[in-house]
């Protein structure tokens, strides 16, 4: 990797953290803890890195050693998108609410 | 070519799911379809990968997806509500595991970092080494919070100076791995320094400031995560990392703010240990107790009724006496709202979970600043469990060792009653002066067999 690459890396992560930031700080305090367990799921994107160094055949060691992240990252993708699921499922309106407290948008 | 551009392609399409993903949490109403479209990023980005020309042995891979939704799927499905903030723990483990182990594999390949450049190393460097103290530090806290561990800060002399040290080699190390990557004795001795770091650094911290670790090392899991992607040169992993790690760190500012703590305060404080002048004492002051019949009788002709659950209330499992409890009031022409602390559960909106689950409809749920205002207007407070967070001497007492920290405004109601164990005072040792005010009275008993008395006694009222 070259340092052009690295700030390249550096741009994006930069950007996409300001996202994170300016989305993140719109999310509602009822739902924090789905969106730890969401960004949890989302972050076990390593589960890519994992995967090329589970199956490019560079020696036992890598090999291994992806075999085990690629373990740890699907249990983080599988389990992590399950339990958020599961949250989000349970979050109801109050069916007897008002027109005007439905409209409570947060 | 066509293939590259088509592994490219899946990646960008992964990371604008994830981005409308998380942007659909912003609403209750829209965010299961939202994570269901995060979800469908996630699947892209796998297939995406797997056309990878790299790949060329497909077993070992099919073996770790297999394990690992074998092992997934009941952590998604069968972990109770309570148990939330340990299963979040755990799985930020898993997360900074799979980056570690990415990184140390990237290492080796690379002739135990004798091809690998000074910018990857920087990167791979702190990969390994935010990896690394990520994967005990949560491990100290799941066992903690799983009570494995004793929740109280584990403390020793010179405690932080050894923090401090183990922090210090770690930075030492990783300057040096820079300067010259190809060192596999320092790059494993970085990793072996991280992992005591993550011990040293959570291990003093108790069970009460849970919350901002967790989301501390949520931040940190998504760092690794995002520094991943810098060392192995993929955007998707940068940007999912990245979106991780603002959401960690926007939490924790929310849970310090919420304790009125630094995190320097939480890391390197040890609260809990030696609280002296627990503010203003309660000699000479006598609180009111309250029989189930006298309370019932409140609270069946209550119109405008707050409930403020605490942990306890977790504790006891008491969700579903309170939701029914409500149903009463409503049923007699009440109107119940619930006041959420900001810290009234183990983690970040944890209360809000376990109401929800127990069929509490979210638009009755609010927050601290939006409820407020409303508790002068109540006819009935109904408080369990909760301790701190109602304390009024945050408010006035600077003596106080939780002075400063943002709490319900409890005190400004007509009529509180309060659900209690005993009068022992909270964690951190403080006397609460609302149980001792006029308009309170106090049921004692454990929470759930106090609601469930009050439940028949409303019944007959």
């Amino acid at each position: 990797m070259t340092t052009t690459a690295l700030v390249q890396s550096l741009y994006v992560f930069v950007l996409a953290g300001f996202v994170g930031f300016l989305v993140i700080t719109r999310v509602p305090a009822l739902l924090h803890t789905p969106l730890m367990s969401a960004t949890n799921a989302i972050s076990a994107i390593s589960l890519v890195g994992s995967l090329v160094a589970a199956g490019a055949d560079r020696g036992r060691t890598a090999t291994v050693l992806g075999f085990v992240a690629v373990t740890s990252a699907t249990i983080n993708v599988v389990g992590g998108f399950l339990i958020t699921d599961r949250m989000l499922k349970m979050f109801r309106r109050d069916p007897k609410a008002g027109p005007e407290e439905r409209g409570r948008g947060r | 070519m066509t293939r590259d551009l088509l592994i490219q392609a899946s990646y960008l399409a992964s990371s604008v799911l994830f981005v409308l993903g998380l942007r659909s949490l912003t609403r209750p109403d829209s965010a299961r379809r939202g994570m269901h479209l995060a979800a469908i990023g996630m699947l892209v980005a796998v297939v995406g990968t797997l056309l990878h020309r790299e790949i060329v042995d497909f077993r070992w891979i099919v073996a770790g997806l297999t394990l690992g939704s074998l092992i997934g799927y009941p952590m998604g499905m069968w972990v109770p509500m309570t148990a939330m903030p340990q299963r979040i723990a755990i799985s930020h483990m898993f997360g900074a595991l799979a980056a570690t182990l990415v990184g140390i594999a990237e290492f080796e390949t690379l002739g135990r970092g004798a091809s690998v450049g000074h910018a990857q190393m920087a990167a791979l460097g702190f990969e390994v080494l935010f990896g690394s103290l990520t994967i005990t530090g949560s491990l100290m806290a799941f066992l903690k919070l799983q009570e494995l561990l004793p929740g109280a800060p584990v403390t020793f002399r010179g405690q932080n100076l050894v923090s401090l040290a183990l922090f210090g080699a770690g930075v030492i190390l990783l300057a040096l791995l820079v300067g010259n990557p190809g060192q596999p004795l320092a790059f494993h001795s970085m990793a072996a320094v991280g992992l005591a770091f993550g011990v040293s650094l959570v291990l003093p911290i108790g069970g009460a400031d849970m919350p901002v670790v967790i989301s501390l090392l949520n931040s940190y899991a998504g760092l690794a995560s995002a520094a991943t992607g810098f060392a192995i040169g993929n955007n998707v992993l940068v940007i999912a990392g990245a979106l991780d790690g603002a959401s960690g760190f926007i939490l924790s500012i929310v849970m310090s703010k919420a304790m009125n703590r630094s995190f320097t305060n939480v890391l390197f404080g040890a609260f809990g240990t030696p609280q002296v002048a627990a503010g203003r004492s309660a000699a000479g002051l006598a609180v009111r107790a309250i029989t189930p019949e006298d309370a019932a009788i409140q609270l069946a002709y209550a119109r405008k009724v707050i409930v403020v659950p605490g942990y306890g209330l977790a504790v006891s499992q008491a969700q579903h006496q309170i939701r029914e409890l409500a149903g009463l009031v409503e049923k007699n022409g009440g109107d119940v709202i619930y006041a959420i602390h900001p810290v009234a559960g183990r983690m970040p909106g944890h209360m809000n979970v376990l109401l929800a689950e127990a069929d509490v409809p979210y638009d009755r749920l609010r927050e601290m600043e939006e409820v407020n205002p409303e508790f002068g207007s109540a006819d009935l407070v109904l408080v369990i469990g909760a301790n701190d967070v109602v304390n009024p001497a945050a408010k006035h007492d600077p003596k106080s060792p939780i002075y400063g920290m943002p709490i319900l405004e409890v005190e400004q109601a007509k009529n509180v009653l309060v659900l209690k164990r005993s009068m022992n005072p909270g964690f951190a040792g403080i006397e609460n002066e609302l149980f001792y005010m006029p308009q309170t009275s106090m049921l004692f008993g454990d929470a759930k067999q106090s609601l469930q008395r009050l439940i028949a006694e409303v019944r007959l009222a």
